[in-house]
């Protein structure tokens, strides 16, 4: 393997891993209260608001529903409009970051329904306001579950990461498809493929370990 | 201390509406230990669950020391709920705090300083027995062990009124037996209000001072404990009570009880004794004054808050006219006296 080749890998790996960093780190930054809004808002919930939780719903699943390679192309003059550009990796990890949003949103939304509606009883009884049952009682309950979900999105990230190479975003798919593919070159295909496996396996570990340390059930 | 007047709660509207409790009026003094007993789905949860309004009800009034809760906004509750601490079924503590951190958490609500929520909770779990415990996590302790922890935890507020929401159905016979006696002396101790729902007659027999029986969403009985031991007012509550002391005839003989007295007949008795009653010679008497033989088919005592309890099955043996004035002279102590049917002599 000439040295071109494994600085090549390096550098893509870097842009993978700067995409999903990017995303993975503004998309829970948004989604984590936007999974918050959708459980509280819920019916016979603290905050029960029918009609703001049925908007959100409806917005969710719409951003969930359009595939990604769509979305990608689709919010281009947005993505210019923040970036000031729409090629690059900064560019295709905007794309990223709203397709991850609503993903992280419904996991977490789901971790805070696994929280025993007794603990939220429990603190309503004590006098606590409906922010303090979100930040005391809710969010620490749920904190394995929204780490178990938070995982999950990033190796959705950096699967789709690799769909970047379509808005010029560079990464380790992207020279899989160039180099592997369209190249006709399999040893580069081969090692993209590997360096993504065990990248995945340490993202999924690391998370795995995060939820036991942080989660006392 | 705790008021509920007239209360009412509805789920639901049009048809479907259903009446949860209707029209509860209940008083429950300073320092007494109330009990709510009743069959599932009577309604009980509701009640309790009334009185700190984390169900509100439908109408009626919830008086709390004074303050009057159904009148108040959201921000005054959470200022009312402070002064009522609440334990459940199912312990309902935070798993990802220690049990240190869940005493703390009604202080932390309040924002009480650091300082102060360790002043309060140290003493709290040396009272509960877990000053060894502080930095375990619940899913580290057992079902009794919880219970001292939120119980603990409802006190950390000072409040005047402890809910029980069925504290101990959930625990061991032996594990409910310390986890009341720790209630009985947080009554005594700190003079708590205590209100109680359960389904365990033993919960009320141990530790309560009155007793209210709700059906349908009914109260239907609210007596001394004393007094709904020896004398239930009501058919359920003799239910409660009999399944409790399962003093029944034995199936042999319920299946020889004929509901009129025959020309050949005995009457059969449950005789409940209280108070005085206890002490006198009952059956020799009988024998003695009326010429009959008295035959005990079944008996047992109980002792509930000091008072003696007796309780007997008995087949009254003689002439028609003997038993009669048997069962009238029965009636002239202080004691109860139930016909349950008449068998076929056989001697």
């Amino acid at each position: 393997m000439s040295s071109a080749l494994i600085d090549l890998v390096w550098q893509s790996t870097l842009e993978t891993l700067y995409m999903v960093a990017v995303a993975g780190i503004l998309s829970a930054l948004a989604g984590v209260p936007l999974g918050v809004l959708l459980y509280v808002t819920r019916p016979r919930q603290i905050l029960a608001q029918p009609v703001v939780n049925t908007v959100l719903g409806v917005v969710t699943n719409v951003g969930r529903s359009v595939p990604f390679i769509i979305l990608l192309v689709a919010i281009i003059p947005f993505t210019r409009m923040i970036v000031g550009s729409s090629i690059g990796t900064n560019a295709a990890a905007v794309p990223l970051t709203i397709a991850a949003i609503p993903f992280v949103a419904r996991l977490v939304e789901g971790a805070l329904n696994e929280v025993s509606p007794g603990l939220v009883e429990a603190a309503q009884s004590m006098g606590a306001t409906p922010m303090q049952i979100i930040m005391k009682v809710l969010l620490p309950e749920a904190r394995g579950g929204i780490i178990n979900g938070l995982t999950i999105t990033i190796v959705a990230l950096v699967s789709y990461s690799a769909m970047a190479g379509a808005v010029g975003g560079g990464g380790l798919g992207d020279l899989g498809i160039r180099y592997g593919y369209n190249r006709f070159n399999p040893t580069v295909m081969l090692i993209t493929v590997v360096v993504l496996v065990v990248m995945v396996q340490l993202f999924q570990s690391l998370g795995d370990y995060l939820v036991r340390k942080s989660d006392h059930k | 201390m705790i008021t509920l007047d007239n209360v009412s709660k509805t789920y639901g509207s049009g048809p479907g509406a259903v009446q949860a409790l209707k029209e509860i009026d209940l008083q429950v003094p300073k320092g007494t230990i109330h009990g709510v007993i009743g069959l599932s789905g009577a309604g009980k949860s509701t009640l309790i669950r009334c009185v700190n309004l984390l169900e509100r009800p439908t109408a009626g009034r919830v008086v709390i020391d004074g303050q009057e809760l159904t009148a108040m906004d959201a921000a005054a509750l959470r200022q009312a709920r402070h002064q009522c601490g609440m334990i459940f079924q199912h312990f309902n503590l935070l798993t990802n705090r220690t049990v240190y951190d869940n005493v703390a958490l009604p202080l932390e609500l309040m924002g009480q300083s650091r300082q102060t929520i360790r002043e309060r909770v140290l003493p709290l779990l040396e009272m509960t027995g877990l000053a060894d415990k502080t930095k375990q996590y619940p899913a580290q302790l057992s079902g009794g062990q919880k219970q001292r922890v939120a119980i603990a935890r409802a006190l950390a507020s000072r409040p005047k009124v402890l809910l029980c929401d069925e504290a101990t159905s959930a625990l061991d016979p032996q594990t409910t037996a310390s986890i009341l006696s720790l209630l009985q002396e947080i009554n005594r101790q700190l003079g708590l209000t205590i209100l109680l729902i359960t389904h365990e007659m033993e919960v009320v027999k141990t530790i309560c001072h009155r007793v209210g029986l709700i059906s349908d969403g009914r109260l239907v009985e609210d007596a001394d404990v004393g007094d709904f031991f020896t004398a239930p007012g009501t058919q359920l509550g003799r239910e409660f009570l009999n399944d409790f002391l399962k003093l029944e005839a034995p199936q042999a003989l319920i299946e020889r009880l004929e509901p009129e007295a025959g020309p050949d007949t005995h009457p059969v008795v449950r005789l409940t004794f209280s108070g005085d009653s206890v002490a006198t010679p009952l059956i020799s008497r009988l024998a003695r004054e009326h010429g009959i033989d008295v035959s005990i088919l079944q008996a047992k005592v109980e002792s509930i808050q000091g008072r003696t309890l007796g309780l007997m099955i008995a087949e009254l043996m003689g002439s028609d006219m003997q038993t009669r004035e048997a069962l009238t002279t029965l009636e002239s102590f202080d004691l109860h006296v139930e016909v349950l049917g008449h068998v076929q002599r056989t001697d």
